[in-house]
């Protein structure tokens, strides 16, 4: 198998690696650099469990090669805050009850973060669709869409306060 | 209403709490089974039967076994070396851990191959040849029972044709004598398909054998760790596996709903190729596998209902065709093989009800778990509400009507069912009218009167299930013989923190805030400082683990009574510290005081800290109380939906307006956590009313194995669901709770499906099979315009 050598940086620190042609990114994640917030709920690119950031966008890197990010500046659940502190959609999902076993939590809230980039002010049918692409099987969404709206909220007040 | 005895600080029953797990789930700390990695871990990965009934001629292992890095294929013969091959269902049937000559259903193992990392583990699987012999596969179960069928289990001792077993309760002649006497007849047959719990996180273990300390360490995705410790050693002592050697630690898990129930064969092999290799092996099913390796429901129930021209029901009669699979692997209680499906006598009072069940054998994939309800209560609550509907359509009265002049009544309970249940408690009118009146259900009335007038399809659907949750008793429940109780464990330490265990499992449902919570309500300790602890088998106390909405009825119970053990135990301490008699001491919650003088108090965590510093003389030290819970009956949660919905007549297309869910699961621990279950629960309802459905072709082909066609809801298919309670708490529960996760799986298929074909019946369409889906209702609505 030929090896490539990649340079990423991933949640803000720069890793480089000897890879597999054929490693998908997810698995690097989740074994080469030992980071499981990412998970596997599927093969066919459907439950989003695997969704990260890759330049600000979401991408379900089950469906990714590693060698194609490399270069690329990644961002996974594990580097959505400091230490000890919330992102507001970390918050909004604890507050609103948004996580039963938490397996989709993590796609979830990465792929809520670009919806919140791309649209500060959804409606609740752009939540909907705009996380079409992740299943949850636990929480019946309801509450996820009120975690959304929840951080919408908060993050837009925080955007005024600062300018 | 419930009235909170504790304050928010405390946190006891009735206060929303946020939950205590959350923290890591959303850091992306979780630790579920694939997260698990050990120092020299191999891969293991399965090939799979590309036939569902076929001969296996040979299998090469060679190619497979030149890969650098594959170390070994194990096959059914290797395991035969140590009579491993079989294994016993829960139900006492027998299924393949891997098969020597035959398989039985497509994507069956048929080997497997270890290797040091999962790519390679796929490539040796790849790479191995097996040559096979097809025959005709037996899918359709009604033609199992042919003469000119193939006998499936020729292994079986005795065995004759496909007829697994008959069950039947209640009186036969009785109930056919009512039926032939009846006024009204309305006659269905109901088909609940094959479904799969498709949990986020599929199935998986991380097997590690440890040849000096001969312990067997094994990370499983597993509901009943207990039990499934107990089975192993049962199937595996012969090969030294004895169960003080075996720890099963159930990490997190990514959602069960009764598919983490089972022992699955990877589980096995991946143990016993640890224990020949002496290295950890993982195996994680991929989707497909997890899709196609497991289901629940397929039965097929031919119902009659008989009542009065007015409509007081008589008479309910269900004869069932159950399909099985290549085994009988249901996940149920050994004396109840088709679970709890007597309770499909329903909410209402009548005197005769039969219901009988055979089970066939087909080469489909071996399941019967549950799908997020008690054992087959979902089969049984789709029959008699579709059957209850029908027969207010067939003598024109309104459905909601008719179900209050056939409801048992509250004064009625404990209620006796025809078929053997003693309900505990009720009041289905009170629940059905705050269904009525939350929706507005007199305006839709109206509003479809309308609507019809303008040709347009509006339905409006109703469910009034009542459900059977939390087994034991142990007199009649037991899983191979194991009684079904559940188990606690309290230790209260000197600072007065504590620390609780328990024979249960959560996979999402918040146990690590519930539990809390209700030792907060018992002991007055702050659920902030009480940890819960379950899932390792080498600390928490025996259980049988959560499924069937046991947990709260079982270990919730365990925990109030071990909690009121300890609360005694203080009163004896507190009375030593106040230098009064025990007679004299009062109990407030979080402090004993003497009576008449509340000045005098000794606080719990006081009480705690003397019990290790300064305890009466003669008295046992320590802080510390376990409780294992036999329930005296079931508990019956039941609730009333109601499901408005327009369909399209053009394209089929079902537009669900409103969904209001009023349930009764008796008093509330966490009215958050609960209506989140509530969300969930009725987000699986709606699967497979209008989604779900595993898809067989004629050769036994699964058409839909993949997340790309087997069609689980997201947050668009997903209504804005609105839910409400009623309160008749259980006057056997120590707490007066239920159980509520499954009622609105159960609950919301009828109240679906009753909606969508009162729409279609102006068109002359009285019945649809779920999952009701735009194509089916476009087809249905063809045919009825052409038969007009
Ligand atoms: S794992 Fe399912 S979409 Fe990536
Ligand atoms: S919380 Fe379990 S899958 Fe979403």
């Amino acid at each position: 198998m030929a090896k490539h050598k990649v340079t990423m940086t991933i949640n803000g620190a720069s890793v480089s690696a000897e890879v597999d042609s054929r490693l998908l990114l997810v698995h690097f994640i989740r074994e080469n650099l030992d980071m499981t917030g990412t998970h596997i709920g599927c093969d066919t690119s459907s439950c989003g469990a695997c969704t990260i950031l890759i330049d600000g966008k979401s991408v379900k890197s089950c469906t990714y090669l590693a060698v194609r990010a490399d270069g690329a500046n990644i961002t996974t659940i594990e580097g959505i805050a400091a230490d000890g502190t919330n992102h507001p959609l970390q918050k909004a999902f604890h507050d609103q009850h948004g996580l039963h076993c938490g397996f989709c939590t993590p796609g979830m809230i990465m792929r809520s973060i670009e919806l919140l980039e791309t649209n500060p002010n959804p409606t609740e049918k752009e939540i909907r669709w705009g996380i079409s692409g992740n299943l949850c099987r636990c929480t019946g969404y309801n509450n996820i869409v009120k975690s959304v709206q929840q951080a919408a909220e908060e993050m837009s007040k925080e955007k005024e306060a600062t300018v | 209403m419930f009235s909170c005895k504790t304050s928010p600080e405390v946190g006891g029953m009735g206060h929303s709490v946020k939950r205590k797990e959350d923290a890591r789930f959303l850091h992306g700390k979780g630790n579920y089974t694939d997260d698990v990695k050990l120092p020299g871990m191999l891969h293991m990965v399965m090939v799979r039967s590309p036939y569902a009934y076929a001969k296996i001629l040979s299998i090469d292992k060679e190619k497979a076994l030149a890969i650098d890095g594959v170390l070994a294929v194990i096959t059914g013969e290797d395991l035969a070396q140590y009579n491993l091959h079989w294994m016993p269902t829960l139900l006492s049937d027998s299924q393949m851990v891997l098969p020597t000559d035959t398989v039985m259903h497509q994507s069956q193992e048929v080997c497997a191959v270890i290797a040091t990392d999962r790519y390679i583990a796929v490539d040796g699987a790849e790479a191995v040849d097996v040559q096979y012999e097809p025959m005709q596969a037996v899918v359709n179960p009604f033609k199992a029972l042919d003469e000119d069928a193939p006998l499936l289990r020729p292994d079986k001792e005795g065995q004759k044709d496909n007829h697994i077993y008959h069950w039947e309760r209640g009186d036969k002649a009785k109930t056919d004598a009512a039926i032939a006497a009846a006024d009204v007849v309305v006659k269905e047959r109901i088909h609940l398909p094959r479904i799969h719990v498709a949990s986020i996180e599929t199935c998986g273990v991380v097997a590690s054998y440890d040849k000096d300390t001969e312990k067997m360490l094994i990370y499983l995705t597993s509901q009943a760790p207990h039990a499934i410790r107990t089975i192993l050693a049962l199937v595996a002592g012969h090969v030294g596996l004895s169960e003080e050697k075996i720890r099963i630690i159930a990490p997190d898990i990514g959602g069960g709903f009764g598919g983490k129930v089972p022992v699955y064969p990877g589980y096995v092999v991946a143990i016993a190729a640890s224990f020949l290799i002496g290295k950890p092996v993982k195996w994680i099913e991929d989707r497909s596998e997890n899709l196609v390796n497991g289901f629940a429901r397929d039965y097929h129930m031919d119902c009659e209902l008989a009542a009065t021209k007015d409509g007081k029901i008589q008479a309910f009669k269900v004869s069932t065709l159950a399909d099985h699979g290549y085994t009988d692997s249901s996940a149920n209680p050994s004396k109840y093989p088709t679970g709890m499906f007597s309770i499909c006598t329903g909410s209402y009072d009548y005197e005769h009800a039969f219901a009988e069940l055979d089970a066939v054998y087909t080469n489909k994939a071996p399941g019967g778990v549950a799908y997020r309800c008690s054992f087959r209560v979902t089969e049984a609550v789709h029959a008699i509400e579709r059957m209850v509907d029908k027969l207010a359509a067939e003598i024109g009265k309104d459905p909601a009507l008719l179900r209050f002049e056939n409801f048992i009544k509250k004064e009625q309970f404990p209620y006796a069912s025809p078929l053997g249940w003693s309900y505990d408690s009720g009041d289905y009118k009170a629940t059905l009218e705050k269904a009525m009146e939350m929706v507005g259900y007199d305006e839709y009335k109206k509003e479809q009167a309308e609507k019809r007038a303008q040709g347009k399809l509006m339905g409006i659907g109703i469910c009034t299930f009542t459900e059977v949750v939390g087994a034991g008793p142990s007199k009649d429940f037991d899983i191979l013989g194991i009684a079904m109780f559940d188990s606690a464990e309290i230790r209260v330490h000197p600072t007065g923190k504590a620390l609780a265990r328990f024979g249960t499992k959560s996979q999402g449902q918040g146990h690590e805030t519930t539990y809390a919570q209700i030792l907060a309500e018992e002991l007055g300790i702050p659920y902030t400082d009480i940890e819960i602890d379950e899932g390792d088998t080498d600390t928490a106390p025996y259980g049988l683990g959560t499924y069937a909405s046991r947990s709260t009825p079982t270990a919730g119970a365990a925990a109030a009574i071990a909690a009121r053990k300890l609360r005694d135990k203080g009163k004896k301490i507190a009375a030593h510290l106040l230098e009064v008699s025990e007679d004299d001491i009062e109990w407030e919650v979080g402090k004993y005081f003497v009576k008449g003088a509340p000045e005098k108090s000794k606080t719990i965590q006081d009480v705690a800290f003397a019990a290790y510093t300064n305890f009466p003389p003669g008295m046992e030290p320590g802080f510390e109380a376990t409780h294992y819970y036999d329930p005296p009956n079931l508990t019956f949660p039941n609730g009333a939906y109601i499901c408005v919905v327009e369909v399209d007549e053009e394209t089929g297309a079902i537009d669900v307006k409103r969904f209001v869910a009023i349930d009764d699961c008796g008093n509330i621990i966490n009215p958050m956590i609960v209506e989140g279950q509530v969300h969930g629960g009725l987000t699986q309802g709606i699967a497979p009313a209008m989604y779900e459905g595993i898809v067989y072709d004629d050769e036994g082909n699964v058409l839909n194995g993949t997340l790309m066609d087997y069609l689980v809801p997201t947050a668009v298919e997903s209504p804005h669901w609105e839910t409400g309670h009623t309160i008749t708490p259980s006057p056997h529960h120590p707490l007066g709770a239920k159980g509520v996760a499954e009622s609105p799986t159960v609950g919301a298929p009828p109240a679906i499906a009753n909606a969508i074909i009162d729409a279609l019946y102006p068109l002359g369409i009285k019945h649809l099979d779920i999952p009701i889906t735009p194509d089916k209702v476009w087809d249905a609505i063809q045919k009825a315009k052409a038969e007009a």
